[in-house]
């Protein structure tokens, strides 16, 4: 086999492929936090939380009534998109005449609240979580060895970033959202409910965030500290693309996902930290994102 | 004058309180939070800017601190010295990024950064990754005040509280304060009467990195230990309780607030999950119910009933201030 600069192929398509699969998890992420800040004006600190509720109601709805994985990927994200639209309704309504900063202090107390409740409860080892029987696997092709489950989490969240992006673009609700974005009042006027809209906007970025949740079960385990940890490298990322476009917030995802994946191959220290100072190279070059308007 | 009334009604507590029965390292831990806090509330109460990564200078300046006393053999007072000048280097180099963004990205931005940070004490040697930098020696402050007496470590961390917040008094009241505030109130407005405002915040996000630093070096010393919590966002987050429980519009109730918040620690440190949950509970209480936080609804009570200006020295600043209710 060929080597490329001292790295076995192995390692740096494996890198690769994990970069890929962590950028399909930011990209995942981050769509919701934009869809959430474009129409609701608040950073959605809890949406880490969401995340790893998402694995967690998988793992239980697996464990105590034996749903199926497949089962999960539906009824997890409505269940965490049904306490979304409750926290929505009781808690979040009350601030959107206030400054943006209570919002991200609101969700962030959710964000404790919920990992507190979780890692009471099943303390904070990890939950192993079975890949599916019809995703185990994986077929060798010849520079490297590709288990089935990954090649479907980028597939699926591939799909699913271009749906969202479809559903927003081109479809008629989307003309509404992207509209009620843009001036609220006026939109009120012609008649649409702008206020349930907020509510399944928010409901709709938290089911993203729980969607992907179940898709990270089998990969990482299933544990109570799962999203805090991803969503401040997701915060990164949003800095770096700005929350403008639907499209820019899915390359950045992606694009840092395998930036940090190269990084692991040639100088795993700074793996960690990597989309830190891109962000800052980015804040000094282009203050408003790659992607951002000024 | 009430202000000053209370003030040395405060201190009088201060230095009579190891007397009351009450455990000294509590009153000390304490009273570093507090500086910590009223650091903190220096941005989000008077210059309206939200930092979600202070933990990093109140770490970063507690290893240095660590390291310089028991690797370097410095003297308390340098040591103390040492990491307050690095939380102020790493507040001028923090600063001048995050000013570059408003609003939430300026949290977001500032909360990744120290997550860096948070990774660098991870991952540098010095810092002993998990362990922390433990048994830490106190010294002798000025070369003669044996910092192992407790009542001496005790009225050392009171002094530098004292100091602490009198820098943070004197700046919100003097001319820079004034334009702090208003860079609050309306910048663009600030902006257009020739002040430039980006150097009045990065000047405020440097003395405010300083001060909280100086108080992460003074509690390396009284635990006589350095370690990851202190750099965590866990500890940026309730840096931002303190201050929003006690009232970040007012000068004195971070302090107030950080009190409560380690009493809360204290009494339930038996389970460390319940701590994350009380502290959500609060966080939603507060931002639903009482904005002002406990010391601005008190201020704003006593202003309301007697409508003299008694509080004045406390300069009661209402939530609508910051947030344009």
């Amino acid at each position: 086999m060929f080597e490329l600069i001292g790295i076995p192929p192995q390692a740096l398509f494996g890198q690769l492929l994990l970069g890929l699969i962590n950028g399909a998890f930011y990209a995942l992420l981050s769509l919701g936090l934009a869809l959430i800040f474009g129409l609701l004006n608040i950073i959605n600190f809890s949406h880490g939380a969401q995340y790893m509720m998402g694995a967690f109601v998988a793992w239980l709805l697996l464990r105590y009534a034996e749903l199926p994985y497949w089962g999960a990927l539906i009824l997890a994200p409505l269940v965490v998109g049904a306490l979304g639209v409750v926290i929505e309704r009781l808690m979040l309504r009350r601030l959107y005449e206030l400054d943006h900063l209570y919002g991200l202090l609101l969700t962030f107390g959710l964000a404790l609240v919920i990992e507190g409740g979780f890692r009471h409860i099943y303390g904070i080892s990890g939950q192993p979580y079975a890949i599916p029987p019809s995703l185990q696997g994986g077929t060798n092709l010849g520079f490297m060895f590709l288990p089935t489950y990954r090649a479907w989490v980028v597939v699926a969240s591939l799909a699913l970033c271009l749906g969202t992006w479809a559903v927003i673009e081109k479809t008629r609700l989307g003309a509404y959202l992207r509209a009620a974005t843009e001036n609220p009042t006026l939109v009120r006027a012609f008649g649409i409910n702008v206020p349930v809209m907020i509510t399944l906007t928010y409901g709709g970025g938290v089911a993203l965030a729980g969607l992907a949740g179940v898709m990270a079960a089998p990969i990482y385990s299933v544990n109570p500290v799962m999203g805090s940890n991803l969503i401040i490298i997701v915060f990164a990322v949003v800095v770096i693309g700005g929350m403008g476009s639907i499209l820019g917030s899915v390359i950045t995802g992606y694009g840092l996902g395998l930036v940090e994946g190269l990084t692991k191959v040639f100088w795993p220290e700074a793996s960690s930290t990597v989309i830190f100072v891109i962000m800052a190279v980015v804040l000094l070059i282009k203050p408003a994102g790659l992607f951002g308007r000024a | 004058m009430n202000g000053r009334i209370i003030a040395a009604a405060a201190l009088a507590i201060g230095i009579l309180a190891p007397f009351t029965g009450i455990y000294t390292v509590f009153l000390m831990k304490a009273l570093c939070f507090a500086l910590f806090a009223c650091a903190f509330n220096l941005l989000l109460g008077f210059a309206g800017l939200l930092s979600f990564g202070h933990a990093a200078f109140f770490g970063l300046a507690a290893y240095v601190t660590a390291h310089g006393v028991k690797e370097w053999g410095l003297t308390p007072e340098l040591g103390i010295l040492a990491g307050t000048a690095v939380a102020a280097v790493l507040g001028l180099g923090f600063g001048g990024l995050a000013i570059r963004r408003q609003g939430i990205y300026f949290a977001m931005i500032t909360l990744a950064l120290s997550q860096m940070v948070y990774f660098f004490c991870l991952q540098a040697p010095f810092t002993h990754g998990e362990d922390g930098i433990q048994a830490v020696p106190r010294g002798y402050l000025f070369g003669f005040i044996d910092l192992m007496q407790p009542m001496n470590m005790y009225y050392t961390v009171l002094a530098i509280f004292v100091f602490g917040f009198a820098v943070i008094h004197r700046a919100v009241h003097s001319p820079f304060g004034q334009v702090l505030k208003a860079i609050r109130d309306n910048e663009q407005r600030a902006i257009s009467l020739g002040y430039r405002t980006e150097r009045y915040k990065l000047a405020a996000f440097v003395l405010s990195a300083a001060l909280a630093g100086m108080a992460g070096s003074t509690k390396a010393l009284v635990f006589q230990l350095a370690s990851l919590t202190d750099a965590h966002w866990h500890a940026s987050g309730e840096v931002v309780l303190m201050t929003l429980l006690g009232g970040m519009g007012t000068i004195a109730g971070p302090a107030v607030g950080a009190f409560l918040v380690v009493a809360i620690q204290n009494y339930l440190a038996e389970s460390g999950a319940w701590v994350t949950i009380i502290q959500g509970v609060i966080f939603i209480i507060v931002v639903l119910s009482f904005r002002r936080g406990i010391l601005g609804e008190v201020v704003g009570f006593v202003a309301k009933r007697k409508a003299t200006p008694a509080a004045k020295p406390l300069e009661p600043r209402p939530a609508s201030a910051i947030t344009g209710e």
